[in-house]
């Protein structure tokens, strides 16, 4: 074994050393490799940012109430009285002003965006005062939070960063009424930070929505009570009502778009790798043919088929890592943390984030390049192994 | 390696066919040959007659379409690939018309080649390269790459890698081809004390009378087969 491991460390230092002769090729090689390392992670940390940013305002100790059948807050709806018995289950955390619940209205608004001043959808709010307590990161960092009773507004920071009209002081006229910014708030990056919040009680008749809601926050004691909440509420024959926990309701919710994004990442780095593919192939077959001669002159010596073929392998792998890893460098640089904004499909809302280029999509890119550089390499190895010795010989 | 009666190689009845397409070419047709240990062989013959063809055959480097290739008593020719890379790199040293060097090698790092497949130690091999340099007379050039030496000196070196697993069989291809007459008489020289002195079975392929002068033996390839009379 260590005889066959020194053949093997012998070629392929040798080819190894022929690499500066074909600098060319192999430079564009390992660029095509760059290019795939590059899109995938530039794609997925797309992807992974907005989960990240969807995902980060999510706890195991919250849930989320919504009619059955409901896939989301837009089409549930929920009345007062269903709210008052959600807030009774067991399960529910309570402070001495009673249950830690509120009932919310979701509505869709439009604003103009700062980068284009075109309008795009934003989410709008209306939470019941426990809102803050319960999700526990709300923090105004400019101005004062809503009155009870008024037709008053916080906004998100990411919303206000996104859109104009959200400064302090200025009046916005929504659903045939006016309200003021009071504030501004941050929800430890999470997707609250994309909403505009305002009491459900001033929001209800300003969207003619009688006394209904369409979902209700709950605060749990632990996250272990999520089953005993459920249950709960399951034994309720009054309740047609499903809860989830918070990051999975948030997680759900972000799927569409995750998945999305994912899906073109994908395509796009699949389609590149197969032009990568053929650029290391092509790098690897001349390589084989410029050295067949030392190759049938190594084998005639005694060198065996199998460390030559590993050897050229390692050649092609150690091209394809080195333009996997540039390739993920770059797209480190260049995208982690790059601000963003962008639409979930699902709430039809604008939802602000950063690319996140994680240790995972690096190792995924890497993992690529590993691929390629295998199957670029493996047959023009084969096709060295199966080189008629006596008439590699005499190539010149 | 032991050898037969006094005899270390030893093809009989051999055919070599090459197919190309539906075309068959008939190289070597029943050949026999026997090559008693210690002798200096010249392989003559016109261009495409069959000469490397046998020495390719006698090196394992290539197969018997049928017949059998004896070497030291053993069939070469039921050899496995790998068995056939083991059995050269232990028993036969090549030398080839071009040298056939590793040009990202130095002299002393080509000789070493066929010694990475022993057991030797790093110290061990050193010791023997140093030997074959010196007896090809090449030790002061042991660090020079093969684009920094004449030809001669190339061929040396090469002859050096073929001598320094001490093998019993030397084949030499067109060893003098590519070089002037100068080299060419000095690599012949080579050859000869490598034959007198240290007992090498040396077959020689040559187009080169002058070449196969210096060999104890002389035989021709015609029509696939061995005459002792040059192919008029």
């Amino acid at each position: 074994m260590i005889h066959w491991l020194s053949q093997v460390f012998s070629i392929a230092s040798f080819n190894l050393r022929t690499i500066p002769e074909r600098k060319g090729a192999v430079l564009a090689s390992a660029v095509g490799i760059a290019g795939v390392a590059a899109v995938l992670v530039g794609f997925l940390s797309i992807a992974e940012g907005f989960r990240a940013a969807i995902m980060s305002s999510g706890a195991d100790d919250i849930a989320i109430v919504l009619r059955s059948g409901a896939d989301n807050e837009m089409t549930s709806g929920l009345t007062r009285e269903e709210a008052r018995m959600i807030g009774d289950a067991a399960g529910v955390a309570r402070t001495e002003d009673g249950p830690l619940v509120s009932a919310e209205l979701f509505v869709i608004i439009n604003l103009p965006k700062r980068s284009t001043g075109t309008d795009a959808n934003v989410p709008f709010r209306g939470v019941e005062k426990p809102a803050t307590a319960i999700r526990g990161d709300i923090r105004i960092i400019e101005g004062r939070m809503f009155e009870p009773g008024r037709s008053e507004v916080i906004a998100g920071a990411g919303a206000a960063r996104a859109f104009s009209g959200l400064e302090v002081g200025n009046t916005l006229r929504i659903g045939q009424a006016d309200w003021t910014v009071v504030g501004i708030f941050t929800g430890g990056g999470g997707s609250a930070e994309s909403e505009i919040w305002t009491d459900a009680a001033v929001l209800q008749p300003a969207y003619h929505r009688g006394d209904s809601f369409q979902s209700v926050h709950v605060k749990l004691t632990s996250a272990e009570t999520f089953e005993a909440f459920t249950n709960a509420l399951a034994n309720n024959p009054q309740l047609e009502v499903k809860a989830m926990r918070q990051r999975d309701f948030l997680a759900d919710q972000s799927s569409l778009l995750t998945g999305f994004i994912q899906g073109i990442g994908f395509f796009i780095a699949a389609l590149m790798a197969l032009g990568a593919l053929f650029g290391a192939l092509n790098t690897m077959y001349s390589a084989v043919a410029a050295r067949t001669r030392e190759i049938a002159t190594l084998r005639a010596l005694g060198f065996g088929a199998s460390p030559v073929i590993v050897s050229i392998l390692i050649e092609s792998l150690i091209l394809a890592l080195a333009g996997g890893i540039v390739g993920a460098a770059a797209a480190y640089f260049a995208f982690d943390g790059f601000q963003a904004a962008t639409i979930n499909w699902q709430s039809f809302s604008q939802i602000a984030f950063a690319f996140a280029v994680t240790p995972q999509l690096l190792l995924s890119a890497i993992a690529w390049a590993t691929v390629i550089g295998l199957l670029g390499g493996l047959f023009p190895a084969i096709r060295a192994a199966r080189l008629p010795i006596a008439a590699g010989l005499r190539e010149t | 390696m032991t050898a037969n009666n006094g005899t270390l190689v030893r093809v009989q009845g051999v055919d070599k066919i090459f197919r190309r397409g539906s075309e068959e070419i008939h190289v070597l047709k029943g050949l026999n040959l026997e090559v008693p240990k210690g002798e200096f062989l010249a392989l003559m013959g016109p261009s495409g007659s069959g000469k490397s063809t046998l020495l390719n055959l006698i090196g394992g480097l290539d197969r018997p379409t049928r017949g059998v290739v004896e070497i030291g008593g053993e069939r070469i020719d039921q050899m496995s690939d790998r068995e056939l890379a083991a059995w050269r790199s232990r028993h036969v040293g090549l030398v080839f018309q071009f040298y056939n060097l590793l040009p990202v090698l130095n002299a002393h790092r080509n000789v070493e080649l066929p010694l990475l497949l022993t057991h030797l130690t790093k110290a061990e091999r050193s010791k023997h390269v140093d030997t074959a340099l010196k007896v090809v007379g090449l030790s002061h050039r042991a660090r020079h790459y093969p684009r920094t030496l004449s030809g001669g000196e190339q061929q040396r070196v090469g002859i050096a890698r073929a001598i320094v697993t001490d093998p019993t069989l030397l084949l030499c291809d067109e060893p003098t081809g590519d070089l002037d007459r100068k080299s060419g008489d000095e690599v012949l020289s080579l050859l000869q004390a490598l034959s007198r002195e240290h007992g090498k079975t040396i077959i020689m392929v040559t187009h080169d009378p002058h070449a196969s002068a210096r060999a104890t033996r002389t035989l021709h390839l015609d029509k696939g087969q061995l005459t002792d009379e040059p192919v008029k």
